[in-house]
């Protein structure tokens, strides 16, 4: 009887999808399966790609492109004197999806947006923990459970966030992908059917695009929604084809079985740029791969050796086997589109010889080092088992014997922030909001000794800088205490700074209006195809 | 079956001789084994040799040269004859270099499986009861997953690298040789020689290993040669998969893992490395078979 | 015969009971901590952390944590995914179709080929053919089958461009899945071009998962056909005048069938093991591929679950095999 039923039912999809022969298709070949569809309740960017970014809208949402703020769910805000009320007045006329699992009977209102904060703050609403091992990560790590005081429902299209102190970016934090906003009517019957666990399977949101099938690690389906707030999307299906393994990406991509792609590998791009039914968009990553030493430990605590060894680096070799050109080398700890970006700072020299001399004054001799490479490709840093092969063979040249460590991921992540660690790693950092605290106080600061602070360097002249910088009010003059302090940090060589990578974004000449978003989401909203 | 042939009362000495000459005799009739014999003997020599034979160093990086193609095609360099990886290391001398990791996988594993299985399996077959019931249970349950899940679950514990890789081939590989030794222990056991071996007083010890062992060699020795193969493949699977040995290590499986990258744009970093793990199996697997030909009674008859 | 089965069932008991304890056993130990994992580079506080490792019920000791394993295995449930928070079991289930499917077809190409090439090879014992297919077998049955996928794509979907390069099929098709085999699927949906599309994207899989099959299959068919056409009433019925056909045919085969067969079942561990590498190398949505992934993502309950699951299928087509083999060869029962 249910086989009877299914086989029903996909006849009748059949015949509407033969009925919309002249859809227009955008197929995204994507690299990993989502985790779910409830975007608090995870971290990766794939996720949000694929739920909070199509399904989905926020109160505020980032423009297009940029990390500026625009009107969403909410058409105007307030903020009182004192800094801890805002009030968000919303859209109205804002209508949820209709899907085949589920047909909304009310327009978005106050409670919505209310339920979608408190099932992540309240430990006793029935949806905090609706499914086994849900928590809410982005919501707990940017302090919203003891920052959000009260939420008000001043009346159906007015809500108040009371906060319990001041906080300048709140606004931005509303705009992330964990404040997406969820029927509450969907969620009730979901309670009501008893099948909860659906909320993170079969997302129902505002958003441009209609949640409808997900084939476990093969392709995830979307229409456009036709009731969107914004207007109806140019297109018609969005697919996301889940295609782990850039090299196929690529090949999909060139075959014409998908029209735009994401993370290709560096060394297929050359070939990609060269077809002529392809272009290839490209933006600096908002990004650094760096080579930590342990500043505790000795030779490393003395910042000429430190110095040295960034010497005997062969930087641009690395960019060339590991990147395939695609990224640049890095001077400084920070991207170079970034504000408050030094580009006075001249780069060490990359000079075995005056190296090996400089480890002979400073009275090293035979140093055997270990060298960790991380065993996961990220955006910042494609391979870091061939960046560690080939600064092996440098180290050889100036007399230091580096054995290559690897580890699995969690437990490297682990290790490396250890201030007993034995040996220099590899490792990186993707920026979350553009601010330069973001990398600067973060990865080189006191406070991350033993933890971000994988260099375990506390130098107290560029500590202060950076404190200064954090609570200073103008841009300008936190820029030049910035600046300070990267003169600070080319000194003491903490790091050796590597790479900034490229991002790029392949697709078929006949996409338009796609634009890359400098934290790496990716959003068709606004994006076209040619027939 | 029926035992035509009686043993005829010569020494034990010229009875070996005899022995090995017939299975020579066998061994060399069959003309892929003795192929297989000779590849394997160029190997081990290539093993061996590798520093005076390999061109260049393996790990050695010439910048200059990334990715080069092989000598014969265009743009190729006639020192890097098979071209060179993504960080310009030559891949003939990184291939020359990997038949040393190969064969000491292959040798490495047997070993302990060999000396581990045959050592289960002659407890188990020689004190029966629960020591044997515990034994072989353990055994059923290992092989009742399929090697490879097994192997690599095992290495996620013990952390990629090679020589987990090798311990977690002969975890899997050894319960082979348990069972064909506990079989042949059983059925030597009750033997009229191991009693009369047993009534002179022999010890248990002494009549385990001088006894009965010599008897049951013919499929262990078949099945040793077949599970050297198996090593090695899935020696190369898990550092396909990367599992096994680490870069910069040139071993064949860990080479391919690194160009799956460049599949569609420099084909002999992917064909080389699957071609000489190719050749090495295959040779090894000839000589199995002619072994198998040469000690098994059954099959010569016919 | 239901004393054999019975016999067979409770020997099986003991060996269960081990492979819950490797299953959990193995699991447990792995190094890594999925917590930490899922925070990733930006670090995690340390009582969260401990909230969370309590929330998973990793900080009680491990004999507590395997009882309560066997008590909920016990009804049915095998765990809870950390990454998709999905059961275990329906996750199994969902990937488990496209992964039968292709060792199925595998399975079948291999029968088909293998037992043909066989029996041909055996009744013309030497000739040319025996020797060439005997040899191909050999070289089949120590391919790197991870290298031969990598090179039917550089050949057939690189170069030819004949077959697509990753999927279950092409992504114009769109039916909710009824059986969640495509080949069935895909004919239900009645939309054009759907099956020949499930057809092409099979094609390169199935014919890698099939090539050690193959060659054992074909090798063990030779040599059981030598031996039983080597037997005393094979003689006979020759010596009597009956056609090399029919001999071959009636007696030969149906006899040299039974170790066939179980070489056929024995299969499956290979399979298996097999579609780890062809679903890695072609990107197929299978339980193999989500047993790497699960891996390397460290997500316990998965792995945990994935090898019961899988023990437990191994030992099922074992034991249908030995009841098969019992039930065409009733000396076997009784011994």
């Amino acid at each position: 009887m249910k086989l009877y039923k299914k086989m029903l039912a996909a006849t009748a999809l059949a015949v509407l999808m033969a009925g919309s022969a002249s859809a227009k298709t955008l197929v995204y070949c994507s690299p990993a399966s989502p985790e779910g569809f409830d975007p608090a309740a995870y971290t990766g960017g794939d996720t949000f790609d694929a739920s909070s970014r199509t399904a989905y809208n926020r109160l505020v949402e980032f423009k297009h492109g940029e990390t500026t703020i625009e009107p969403g769910l909410a058409e105007t805000w307030e903020v009182s004197e004192d800094g801890l009320e805002y009030t968000f007045h919303l859209r109205k006329g804002v209508k949820f999806q209709t899907t085949d699992f589920f047909t909304p009977t009310r327009e978005f209102n106050a409670d919505d947006v209310i339920f979608s904060f408190e099932r992540q703050s309240k430990k006793d609403d029935p949806w905090h923990a609706y499914t086994s091992g849900v928590s809410y990560e982005y919501f707990d790590s940017m302090e919203f459970p003891t920052l959000i005081k009260e939420i008000k429902r001043v009346d159906d299209h007015t809500v108040t966030f009371v906060l319990s102190r001041p906080e300048a970016p709140f606004l931005a934090d509303l705009a992330m992908d964990f404040a997406s906003i969820l029927s509450k009517e969907y969620a009730d019957k979901l309670q009501a059917d008893g099948k909860m666990d659906n909320l993170n399977q079969a997302p129902v949101g505002t958003g441009p695009f209609t949640f409808v099938a997900y084939q476990k690690d093969a392709v995830i389906r979307y229409k456009a929604n036709p009731d969107y707030w914004n207007g109806k999307q140019p297109i018609d299906d969005l697919v996301f084809a889940i295609t782990t393994d850039p090299a196929v990406r690529a090949q999909k991509l060139k075959a014409g079985e998908c029209h735009i792609m994401s993370y290709p590998a560096p060394a297929d791009i050359e070939g990609l740029k060269a077809d002529s039914n392809l272009k290839v968009d490209e933006q600096a990553g908002l990004n650094v791969a760096y080579f930590a030493y342990n500043t505790l430990k000795a030779p490393y605590d003395k910042p000429e050796v430190r110095k040295a060894l960034n010497m005997a680096i062969n930087k641009q070799a690395i960019i060339d086997a590991v990147f395939q050109g695609s990224g640049q080398v890095a001077k400084n700890p920070i991207p170079p589109t970034m504000w408050g970006y030094n580009d006075a700072i001249k780069d060490d020299p990359y000079d075995p010889e005056a190296a090996k001399k400089m480890l002979e004054e400073a009275g090293v001799k035979d140093l055997k080092m270990k060298l960790w490479a991380m065993p996961v490709s990220r955006p910042y840093m494609p391979n870091a088992r061939r960046t560690a092969e080939l600064m092996q063979s440098d180290f050889a040249k100036v007399g230091v014997q580096a054995e290559i460590v690897s580890m699995e991921w969690g437990e490297y992540l682990k290790k490396s922030s250890d201030k007993d660690r034995d040996g220099s790693v590899i490792l990186g950092w993707t920026g979350d909001n553009g601010d330069p605290d973001n990398f600067l106080g973060v990865l080189l600061g006191c406070a991350g000794v033993g933890n971000n602070n994988r260099a375990q360097w506390c130098y107290q002249p560029f500590e202060d800088l950076i404190q200064k910088a954090k609570v200073a009010s103008n841009q300008e003059e936190r820029a030049k205490l910035y600046e300070e302090a990267q003169v600070i940090f080319k000194e003491q060589a903490p790091w050796a700074t590597l790479a900034h990578s490229t991002v790029f974004m392949p697709m078929s000449s006949k996409v338009s209006g796609y634009k890359m978003d400098p934290v790496g989401i990716h959003r068709f909203d606004g994006v076209d195809i040619a027939e | 079956m029926s035992n035509a042939t009686l043993p005829a009362p010569i020494s034990s000495g010229a009875m070996r001789r005899r022995a090995l000459a017939d299975f020579w005799f066998y061994f060399s009739e069959n003309r892929g084994a003795v192929i297989g014999l000779w590849v394997f003997a160029a190997l081990v020599l290539v093993a061996i040799f590798a520093p005076v034979l390999a061109p260049h160093d393996p790990a050695q990086q010439f910048r200059d040269a990334l990715l080069t193609p092989p000598a014969w095609e265009a743009g190729g360099r006639s020192e890097f004859l098979l071209g060179t990886d993504a960080i310009g290391r030559d891949i003939l001398s990184r291939l020359i270099y990997g038949s040393q990791f190969s064969l000491f996988v292959g040798l490495v594993v047997v070993s302990i499986a060999l000396v581990a299985g045959i050592a289960l399996g002659l407890i188990a077959g020689f004190f029966g009861g629960w020591v044997d019931t515990v034994i072989m249970r353990v055994m059923d349950v290992i092989l009742s997953f399929p090697s490879l899940v097994l192997a690599l679950v095992l290495v996620a514990i013990l952390g990629p690298g090679l020589t987990n890789a090798m311990i977690a081939i002969a975890v899997i590989l050894q319960p082979h040789f348990a069972r064909l030794t506990r079989a042949a222990v059983l059925a030597e056991k009750n033997r009229e020689y191991v009693i009369a071996a047993r009534l002179a007083g022999a010890s248990r010890l002494r009549l385990m290993f001088k006894t009965i062992l010599p008897n049951c060699l013919a499929p262990l020795i078949v099945q040793a040669t077949l599970s050297f193969s198996n090593a090695i493949l899935d020696a190369a699977a898990l550092g396909f998969l990367g599992m096994g040995a680490q870069p910069p290590t040139p071993e064949w499986g860990t080479m391919l893992a690194e160009a799956r990258e460049f599949i569609l744009r420099a084909w002999w970093v992917v064909t080389f490395p699957g071609l000489a793990i190719l050749i090495t199996v295959l040779a090894i697997n000839l000589i199995g078979d002619g072994l198998r030909d040469a000690l098994d009674p059954k099959l010569k008859r016919s | 015969m239901l004393r054999f089965i019975f016999g067979k069932l409770a020997y099986l008991v003991p060996t269960f009971i081990g492979i819950t304890i490797v299953a959990f056993g193995f699991v447990r130990v792995l190094p890594g901590d999925p917590v930490l994992l899922m925070a990733g580079e930006r670090g995690i506080a340390p009582e969260r952390h401990a909230q969370l490792m309590a929330q998973f019920g990793f900080d009680r000791p491990l004999w507590q944590q395997y009882l309560d394993y066997l008590w909920r295995l016990a009804h049915g449930d095998f765990g809870t995914s950390l990454i998709t928070k999905k059961a275990v079991l329906t996750e199994f289930l969902t990937l488990f179709p496209a992964t039968v499917e292709l060792g199925l077809c595998a399975i079948i190409l291999a029968t088909l080929i293998g037992i043909p090439a066989g029996v041909l090879a055996a009744v013309k014992r030497g000739s040319w053919f025996d020797q060439i297919s005997m040899g191909t077998a050999l070289v089949g049955y120590s391919m790197p089958i991870f290298w031969w996928g990598l090179l039917l794509i550089i050949l057939f979907s690189g170069i030819l461009q004949w077959t697509p390069v990753s999927g279950r099929i092409s992504l114009l098709y769109f039916f909710p899945p009824v059986t969640g085999f495509m080949l069935i699927d895909s004919l239900l949906s009645g939309q054009k071009g759907a099956f020949a599309s499930a057809v092409s994207h099979l094609a390169l899989p199935t014919i890698v998962l099939a090539t050690i099959p193959l060659a054992v299959i074909a090798r063990q068919t030779r040599s059981a056909m030598l031996e039983v056409l080597g037997e005393d009433y094979v003689r006979t019925a020759r010596a009597k005048g009956l056609p090399v056909r029919r001999v071959v045919g009636l007696h030969a085969l149906r006899n040299a069938m039974i170790p066939v067969i179980t070489t056929i079942g024995l299969q499956i561990g290979v399979l298996i093991a097999g579609a780890i590498l062809t679903e890695t190398i072609f990107s197929w949505p299978g339980i193999g591929k989500w047993m790497i992934d699960s891996i390397f993502r460290r997500d316990y309950p998965a792995v945990q679950g994935g090898l019961l699951l899988i023990a437990i299928l191994v030992m099922v087509v074992n034991l249908i095999v030995d009841l098969l083999y019992g039930l065409i060869n009733p000396r076997i029962r009784h011994n």
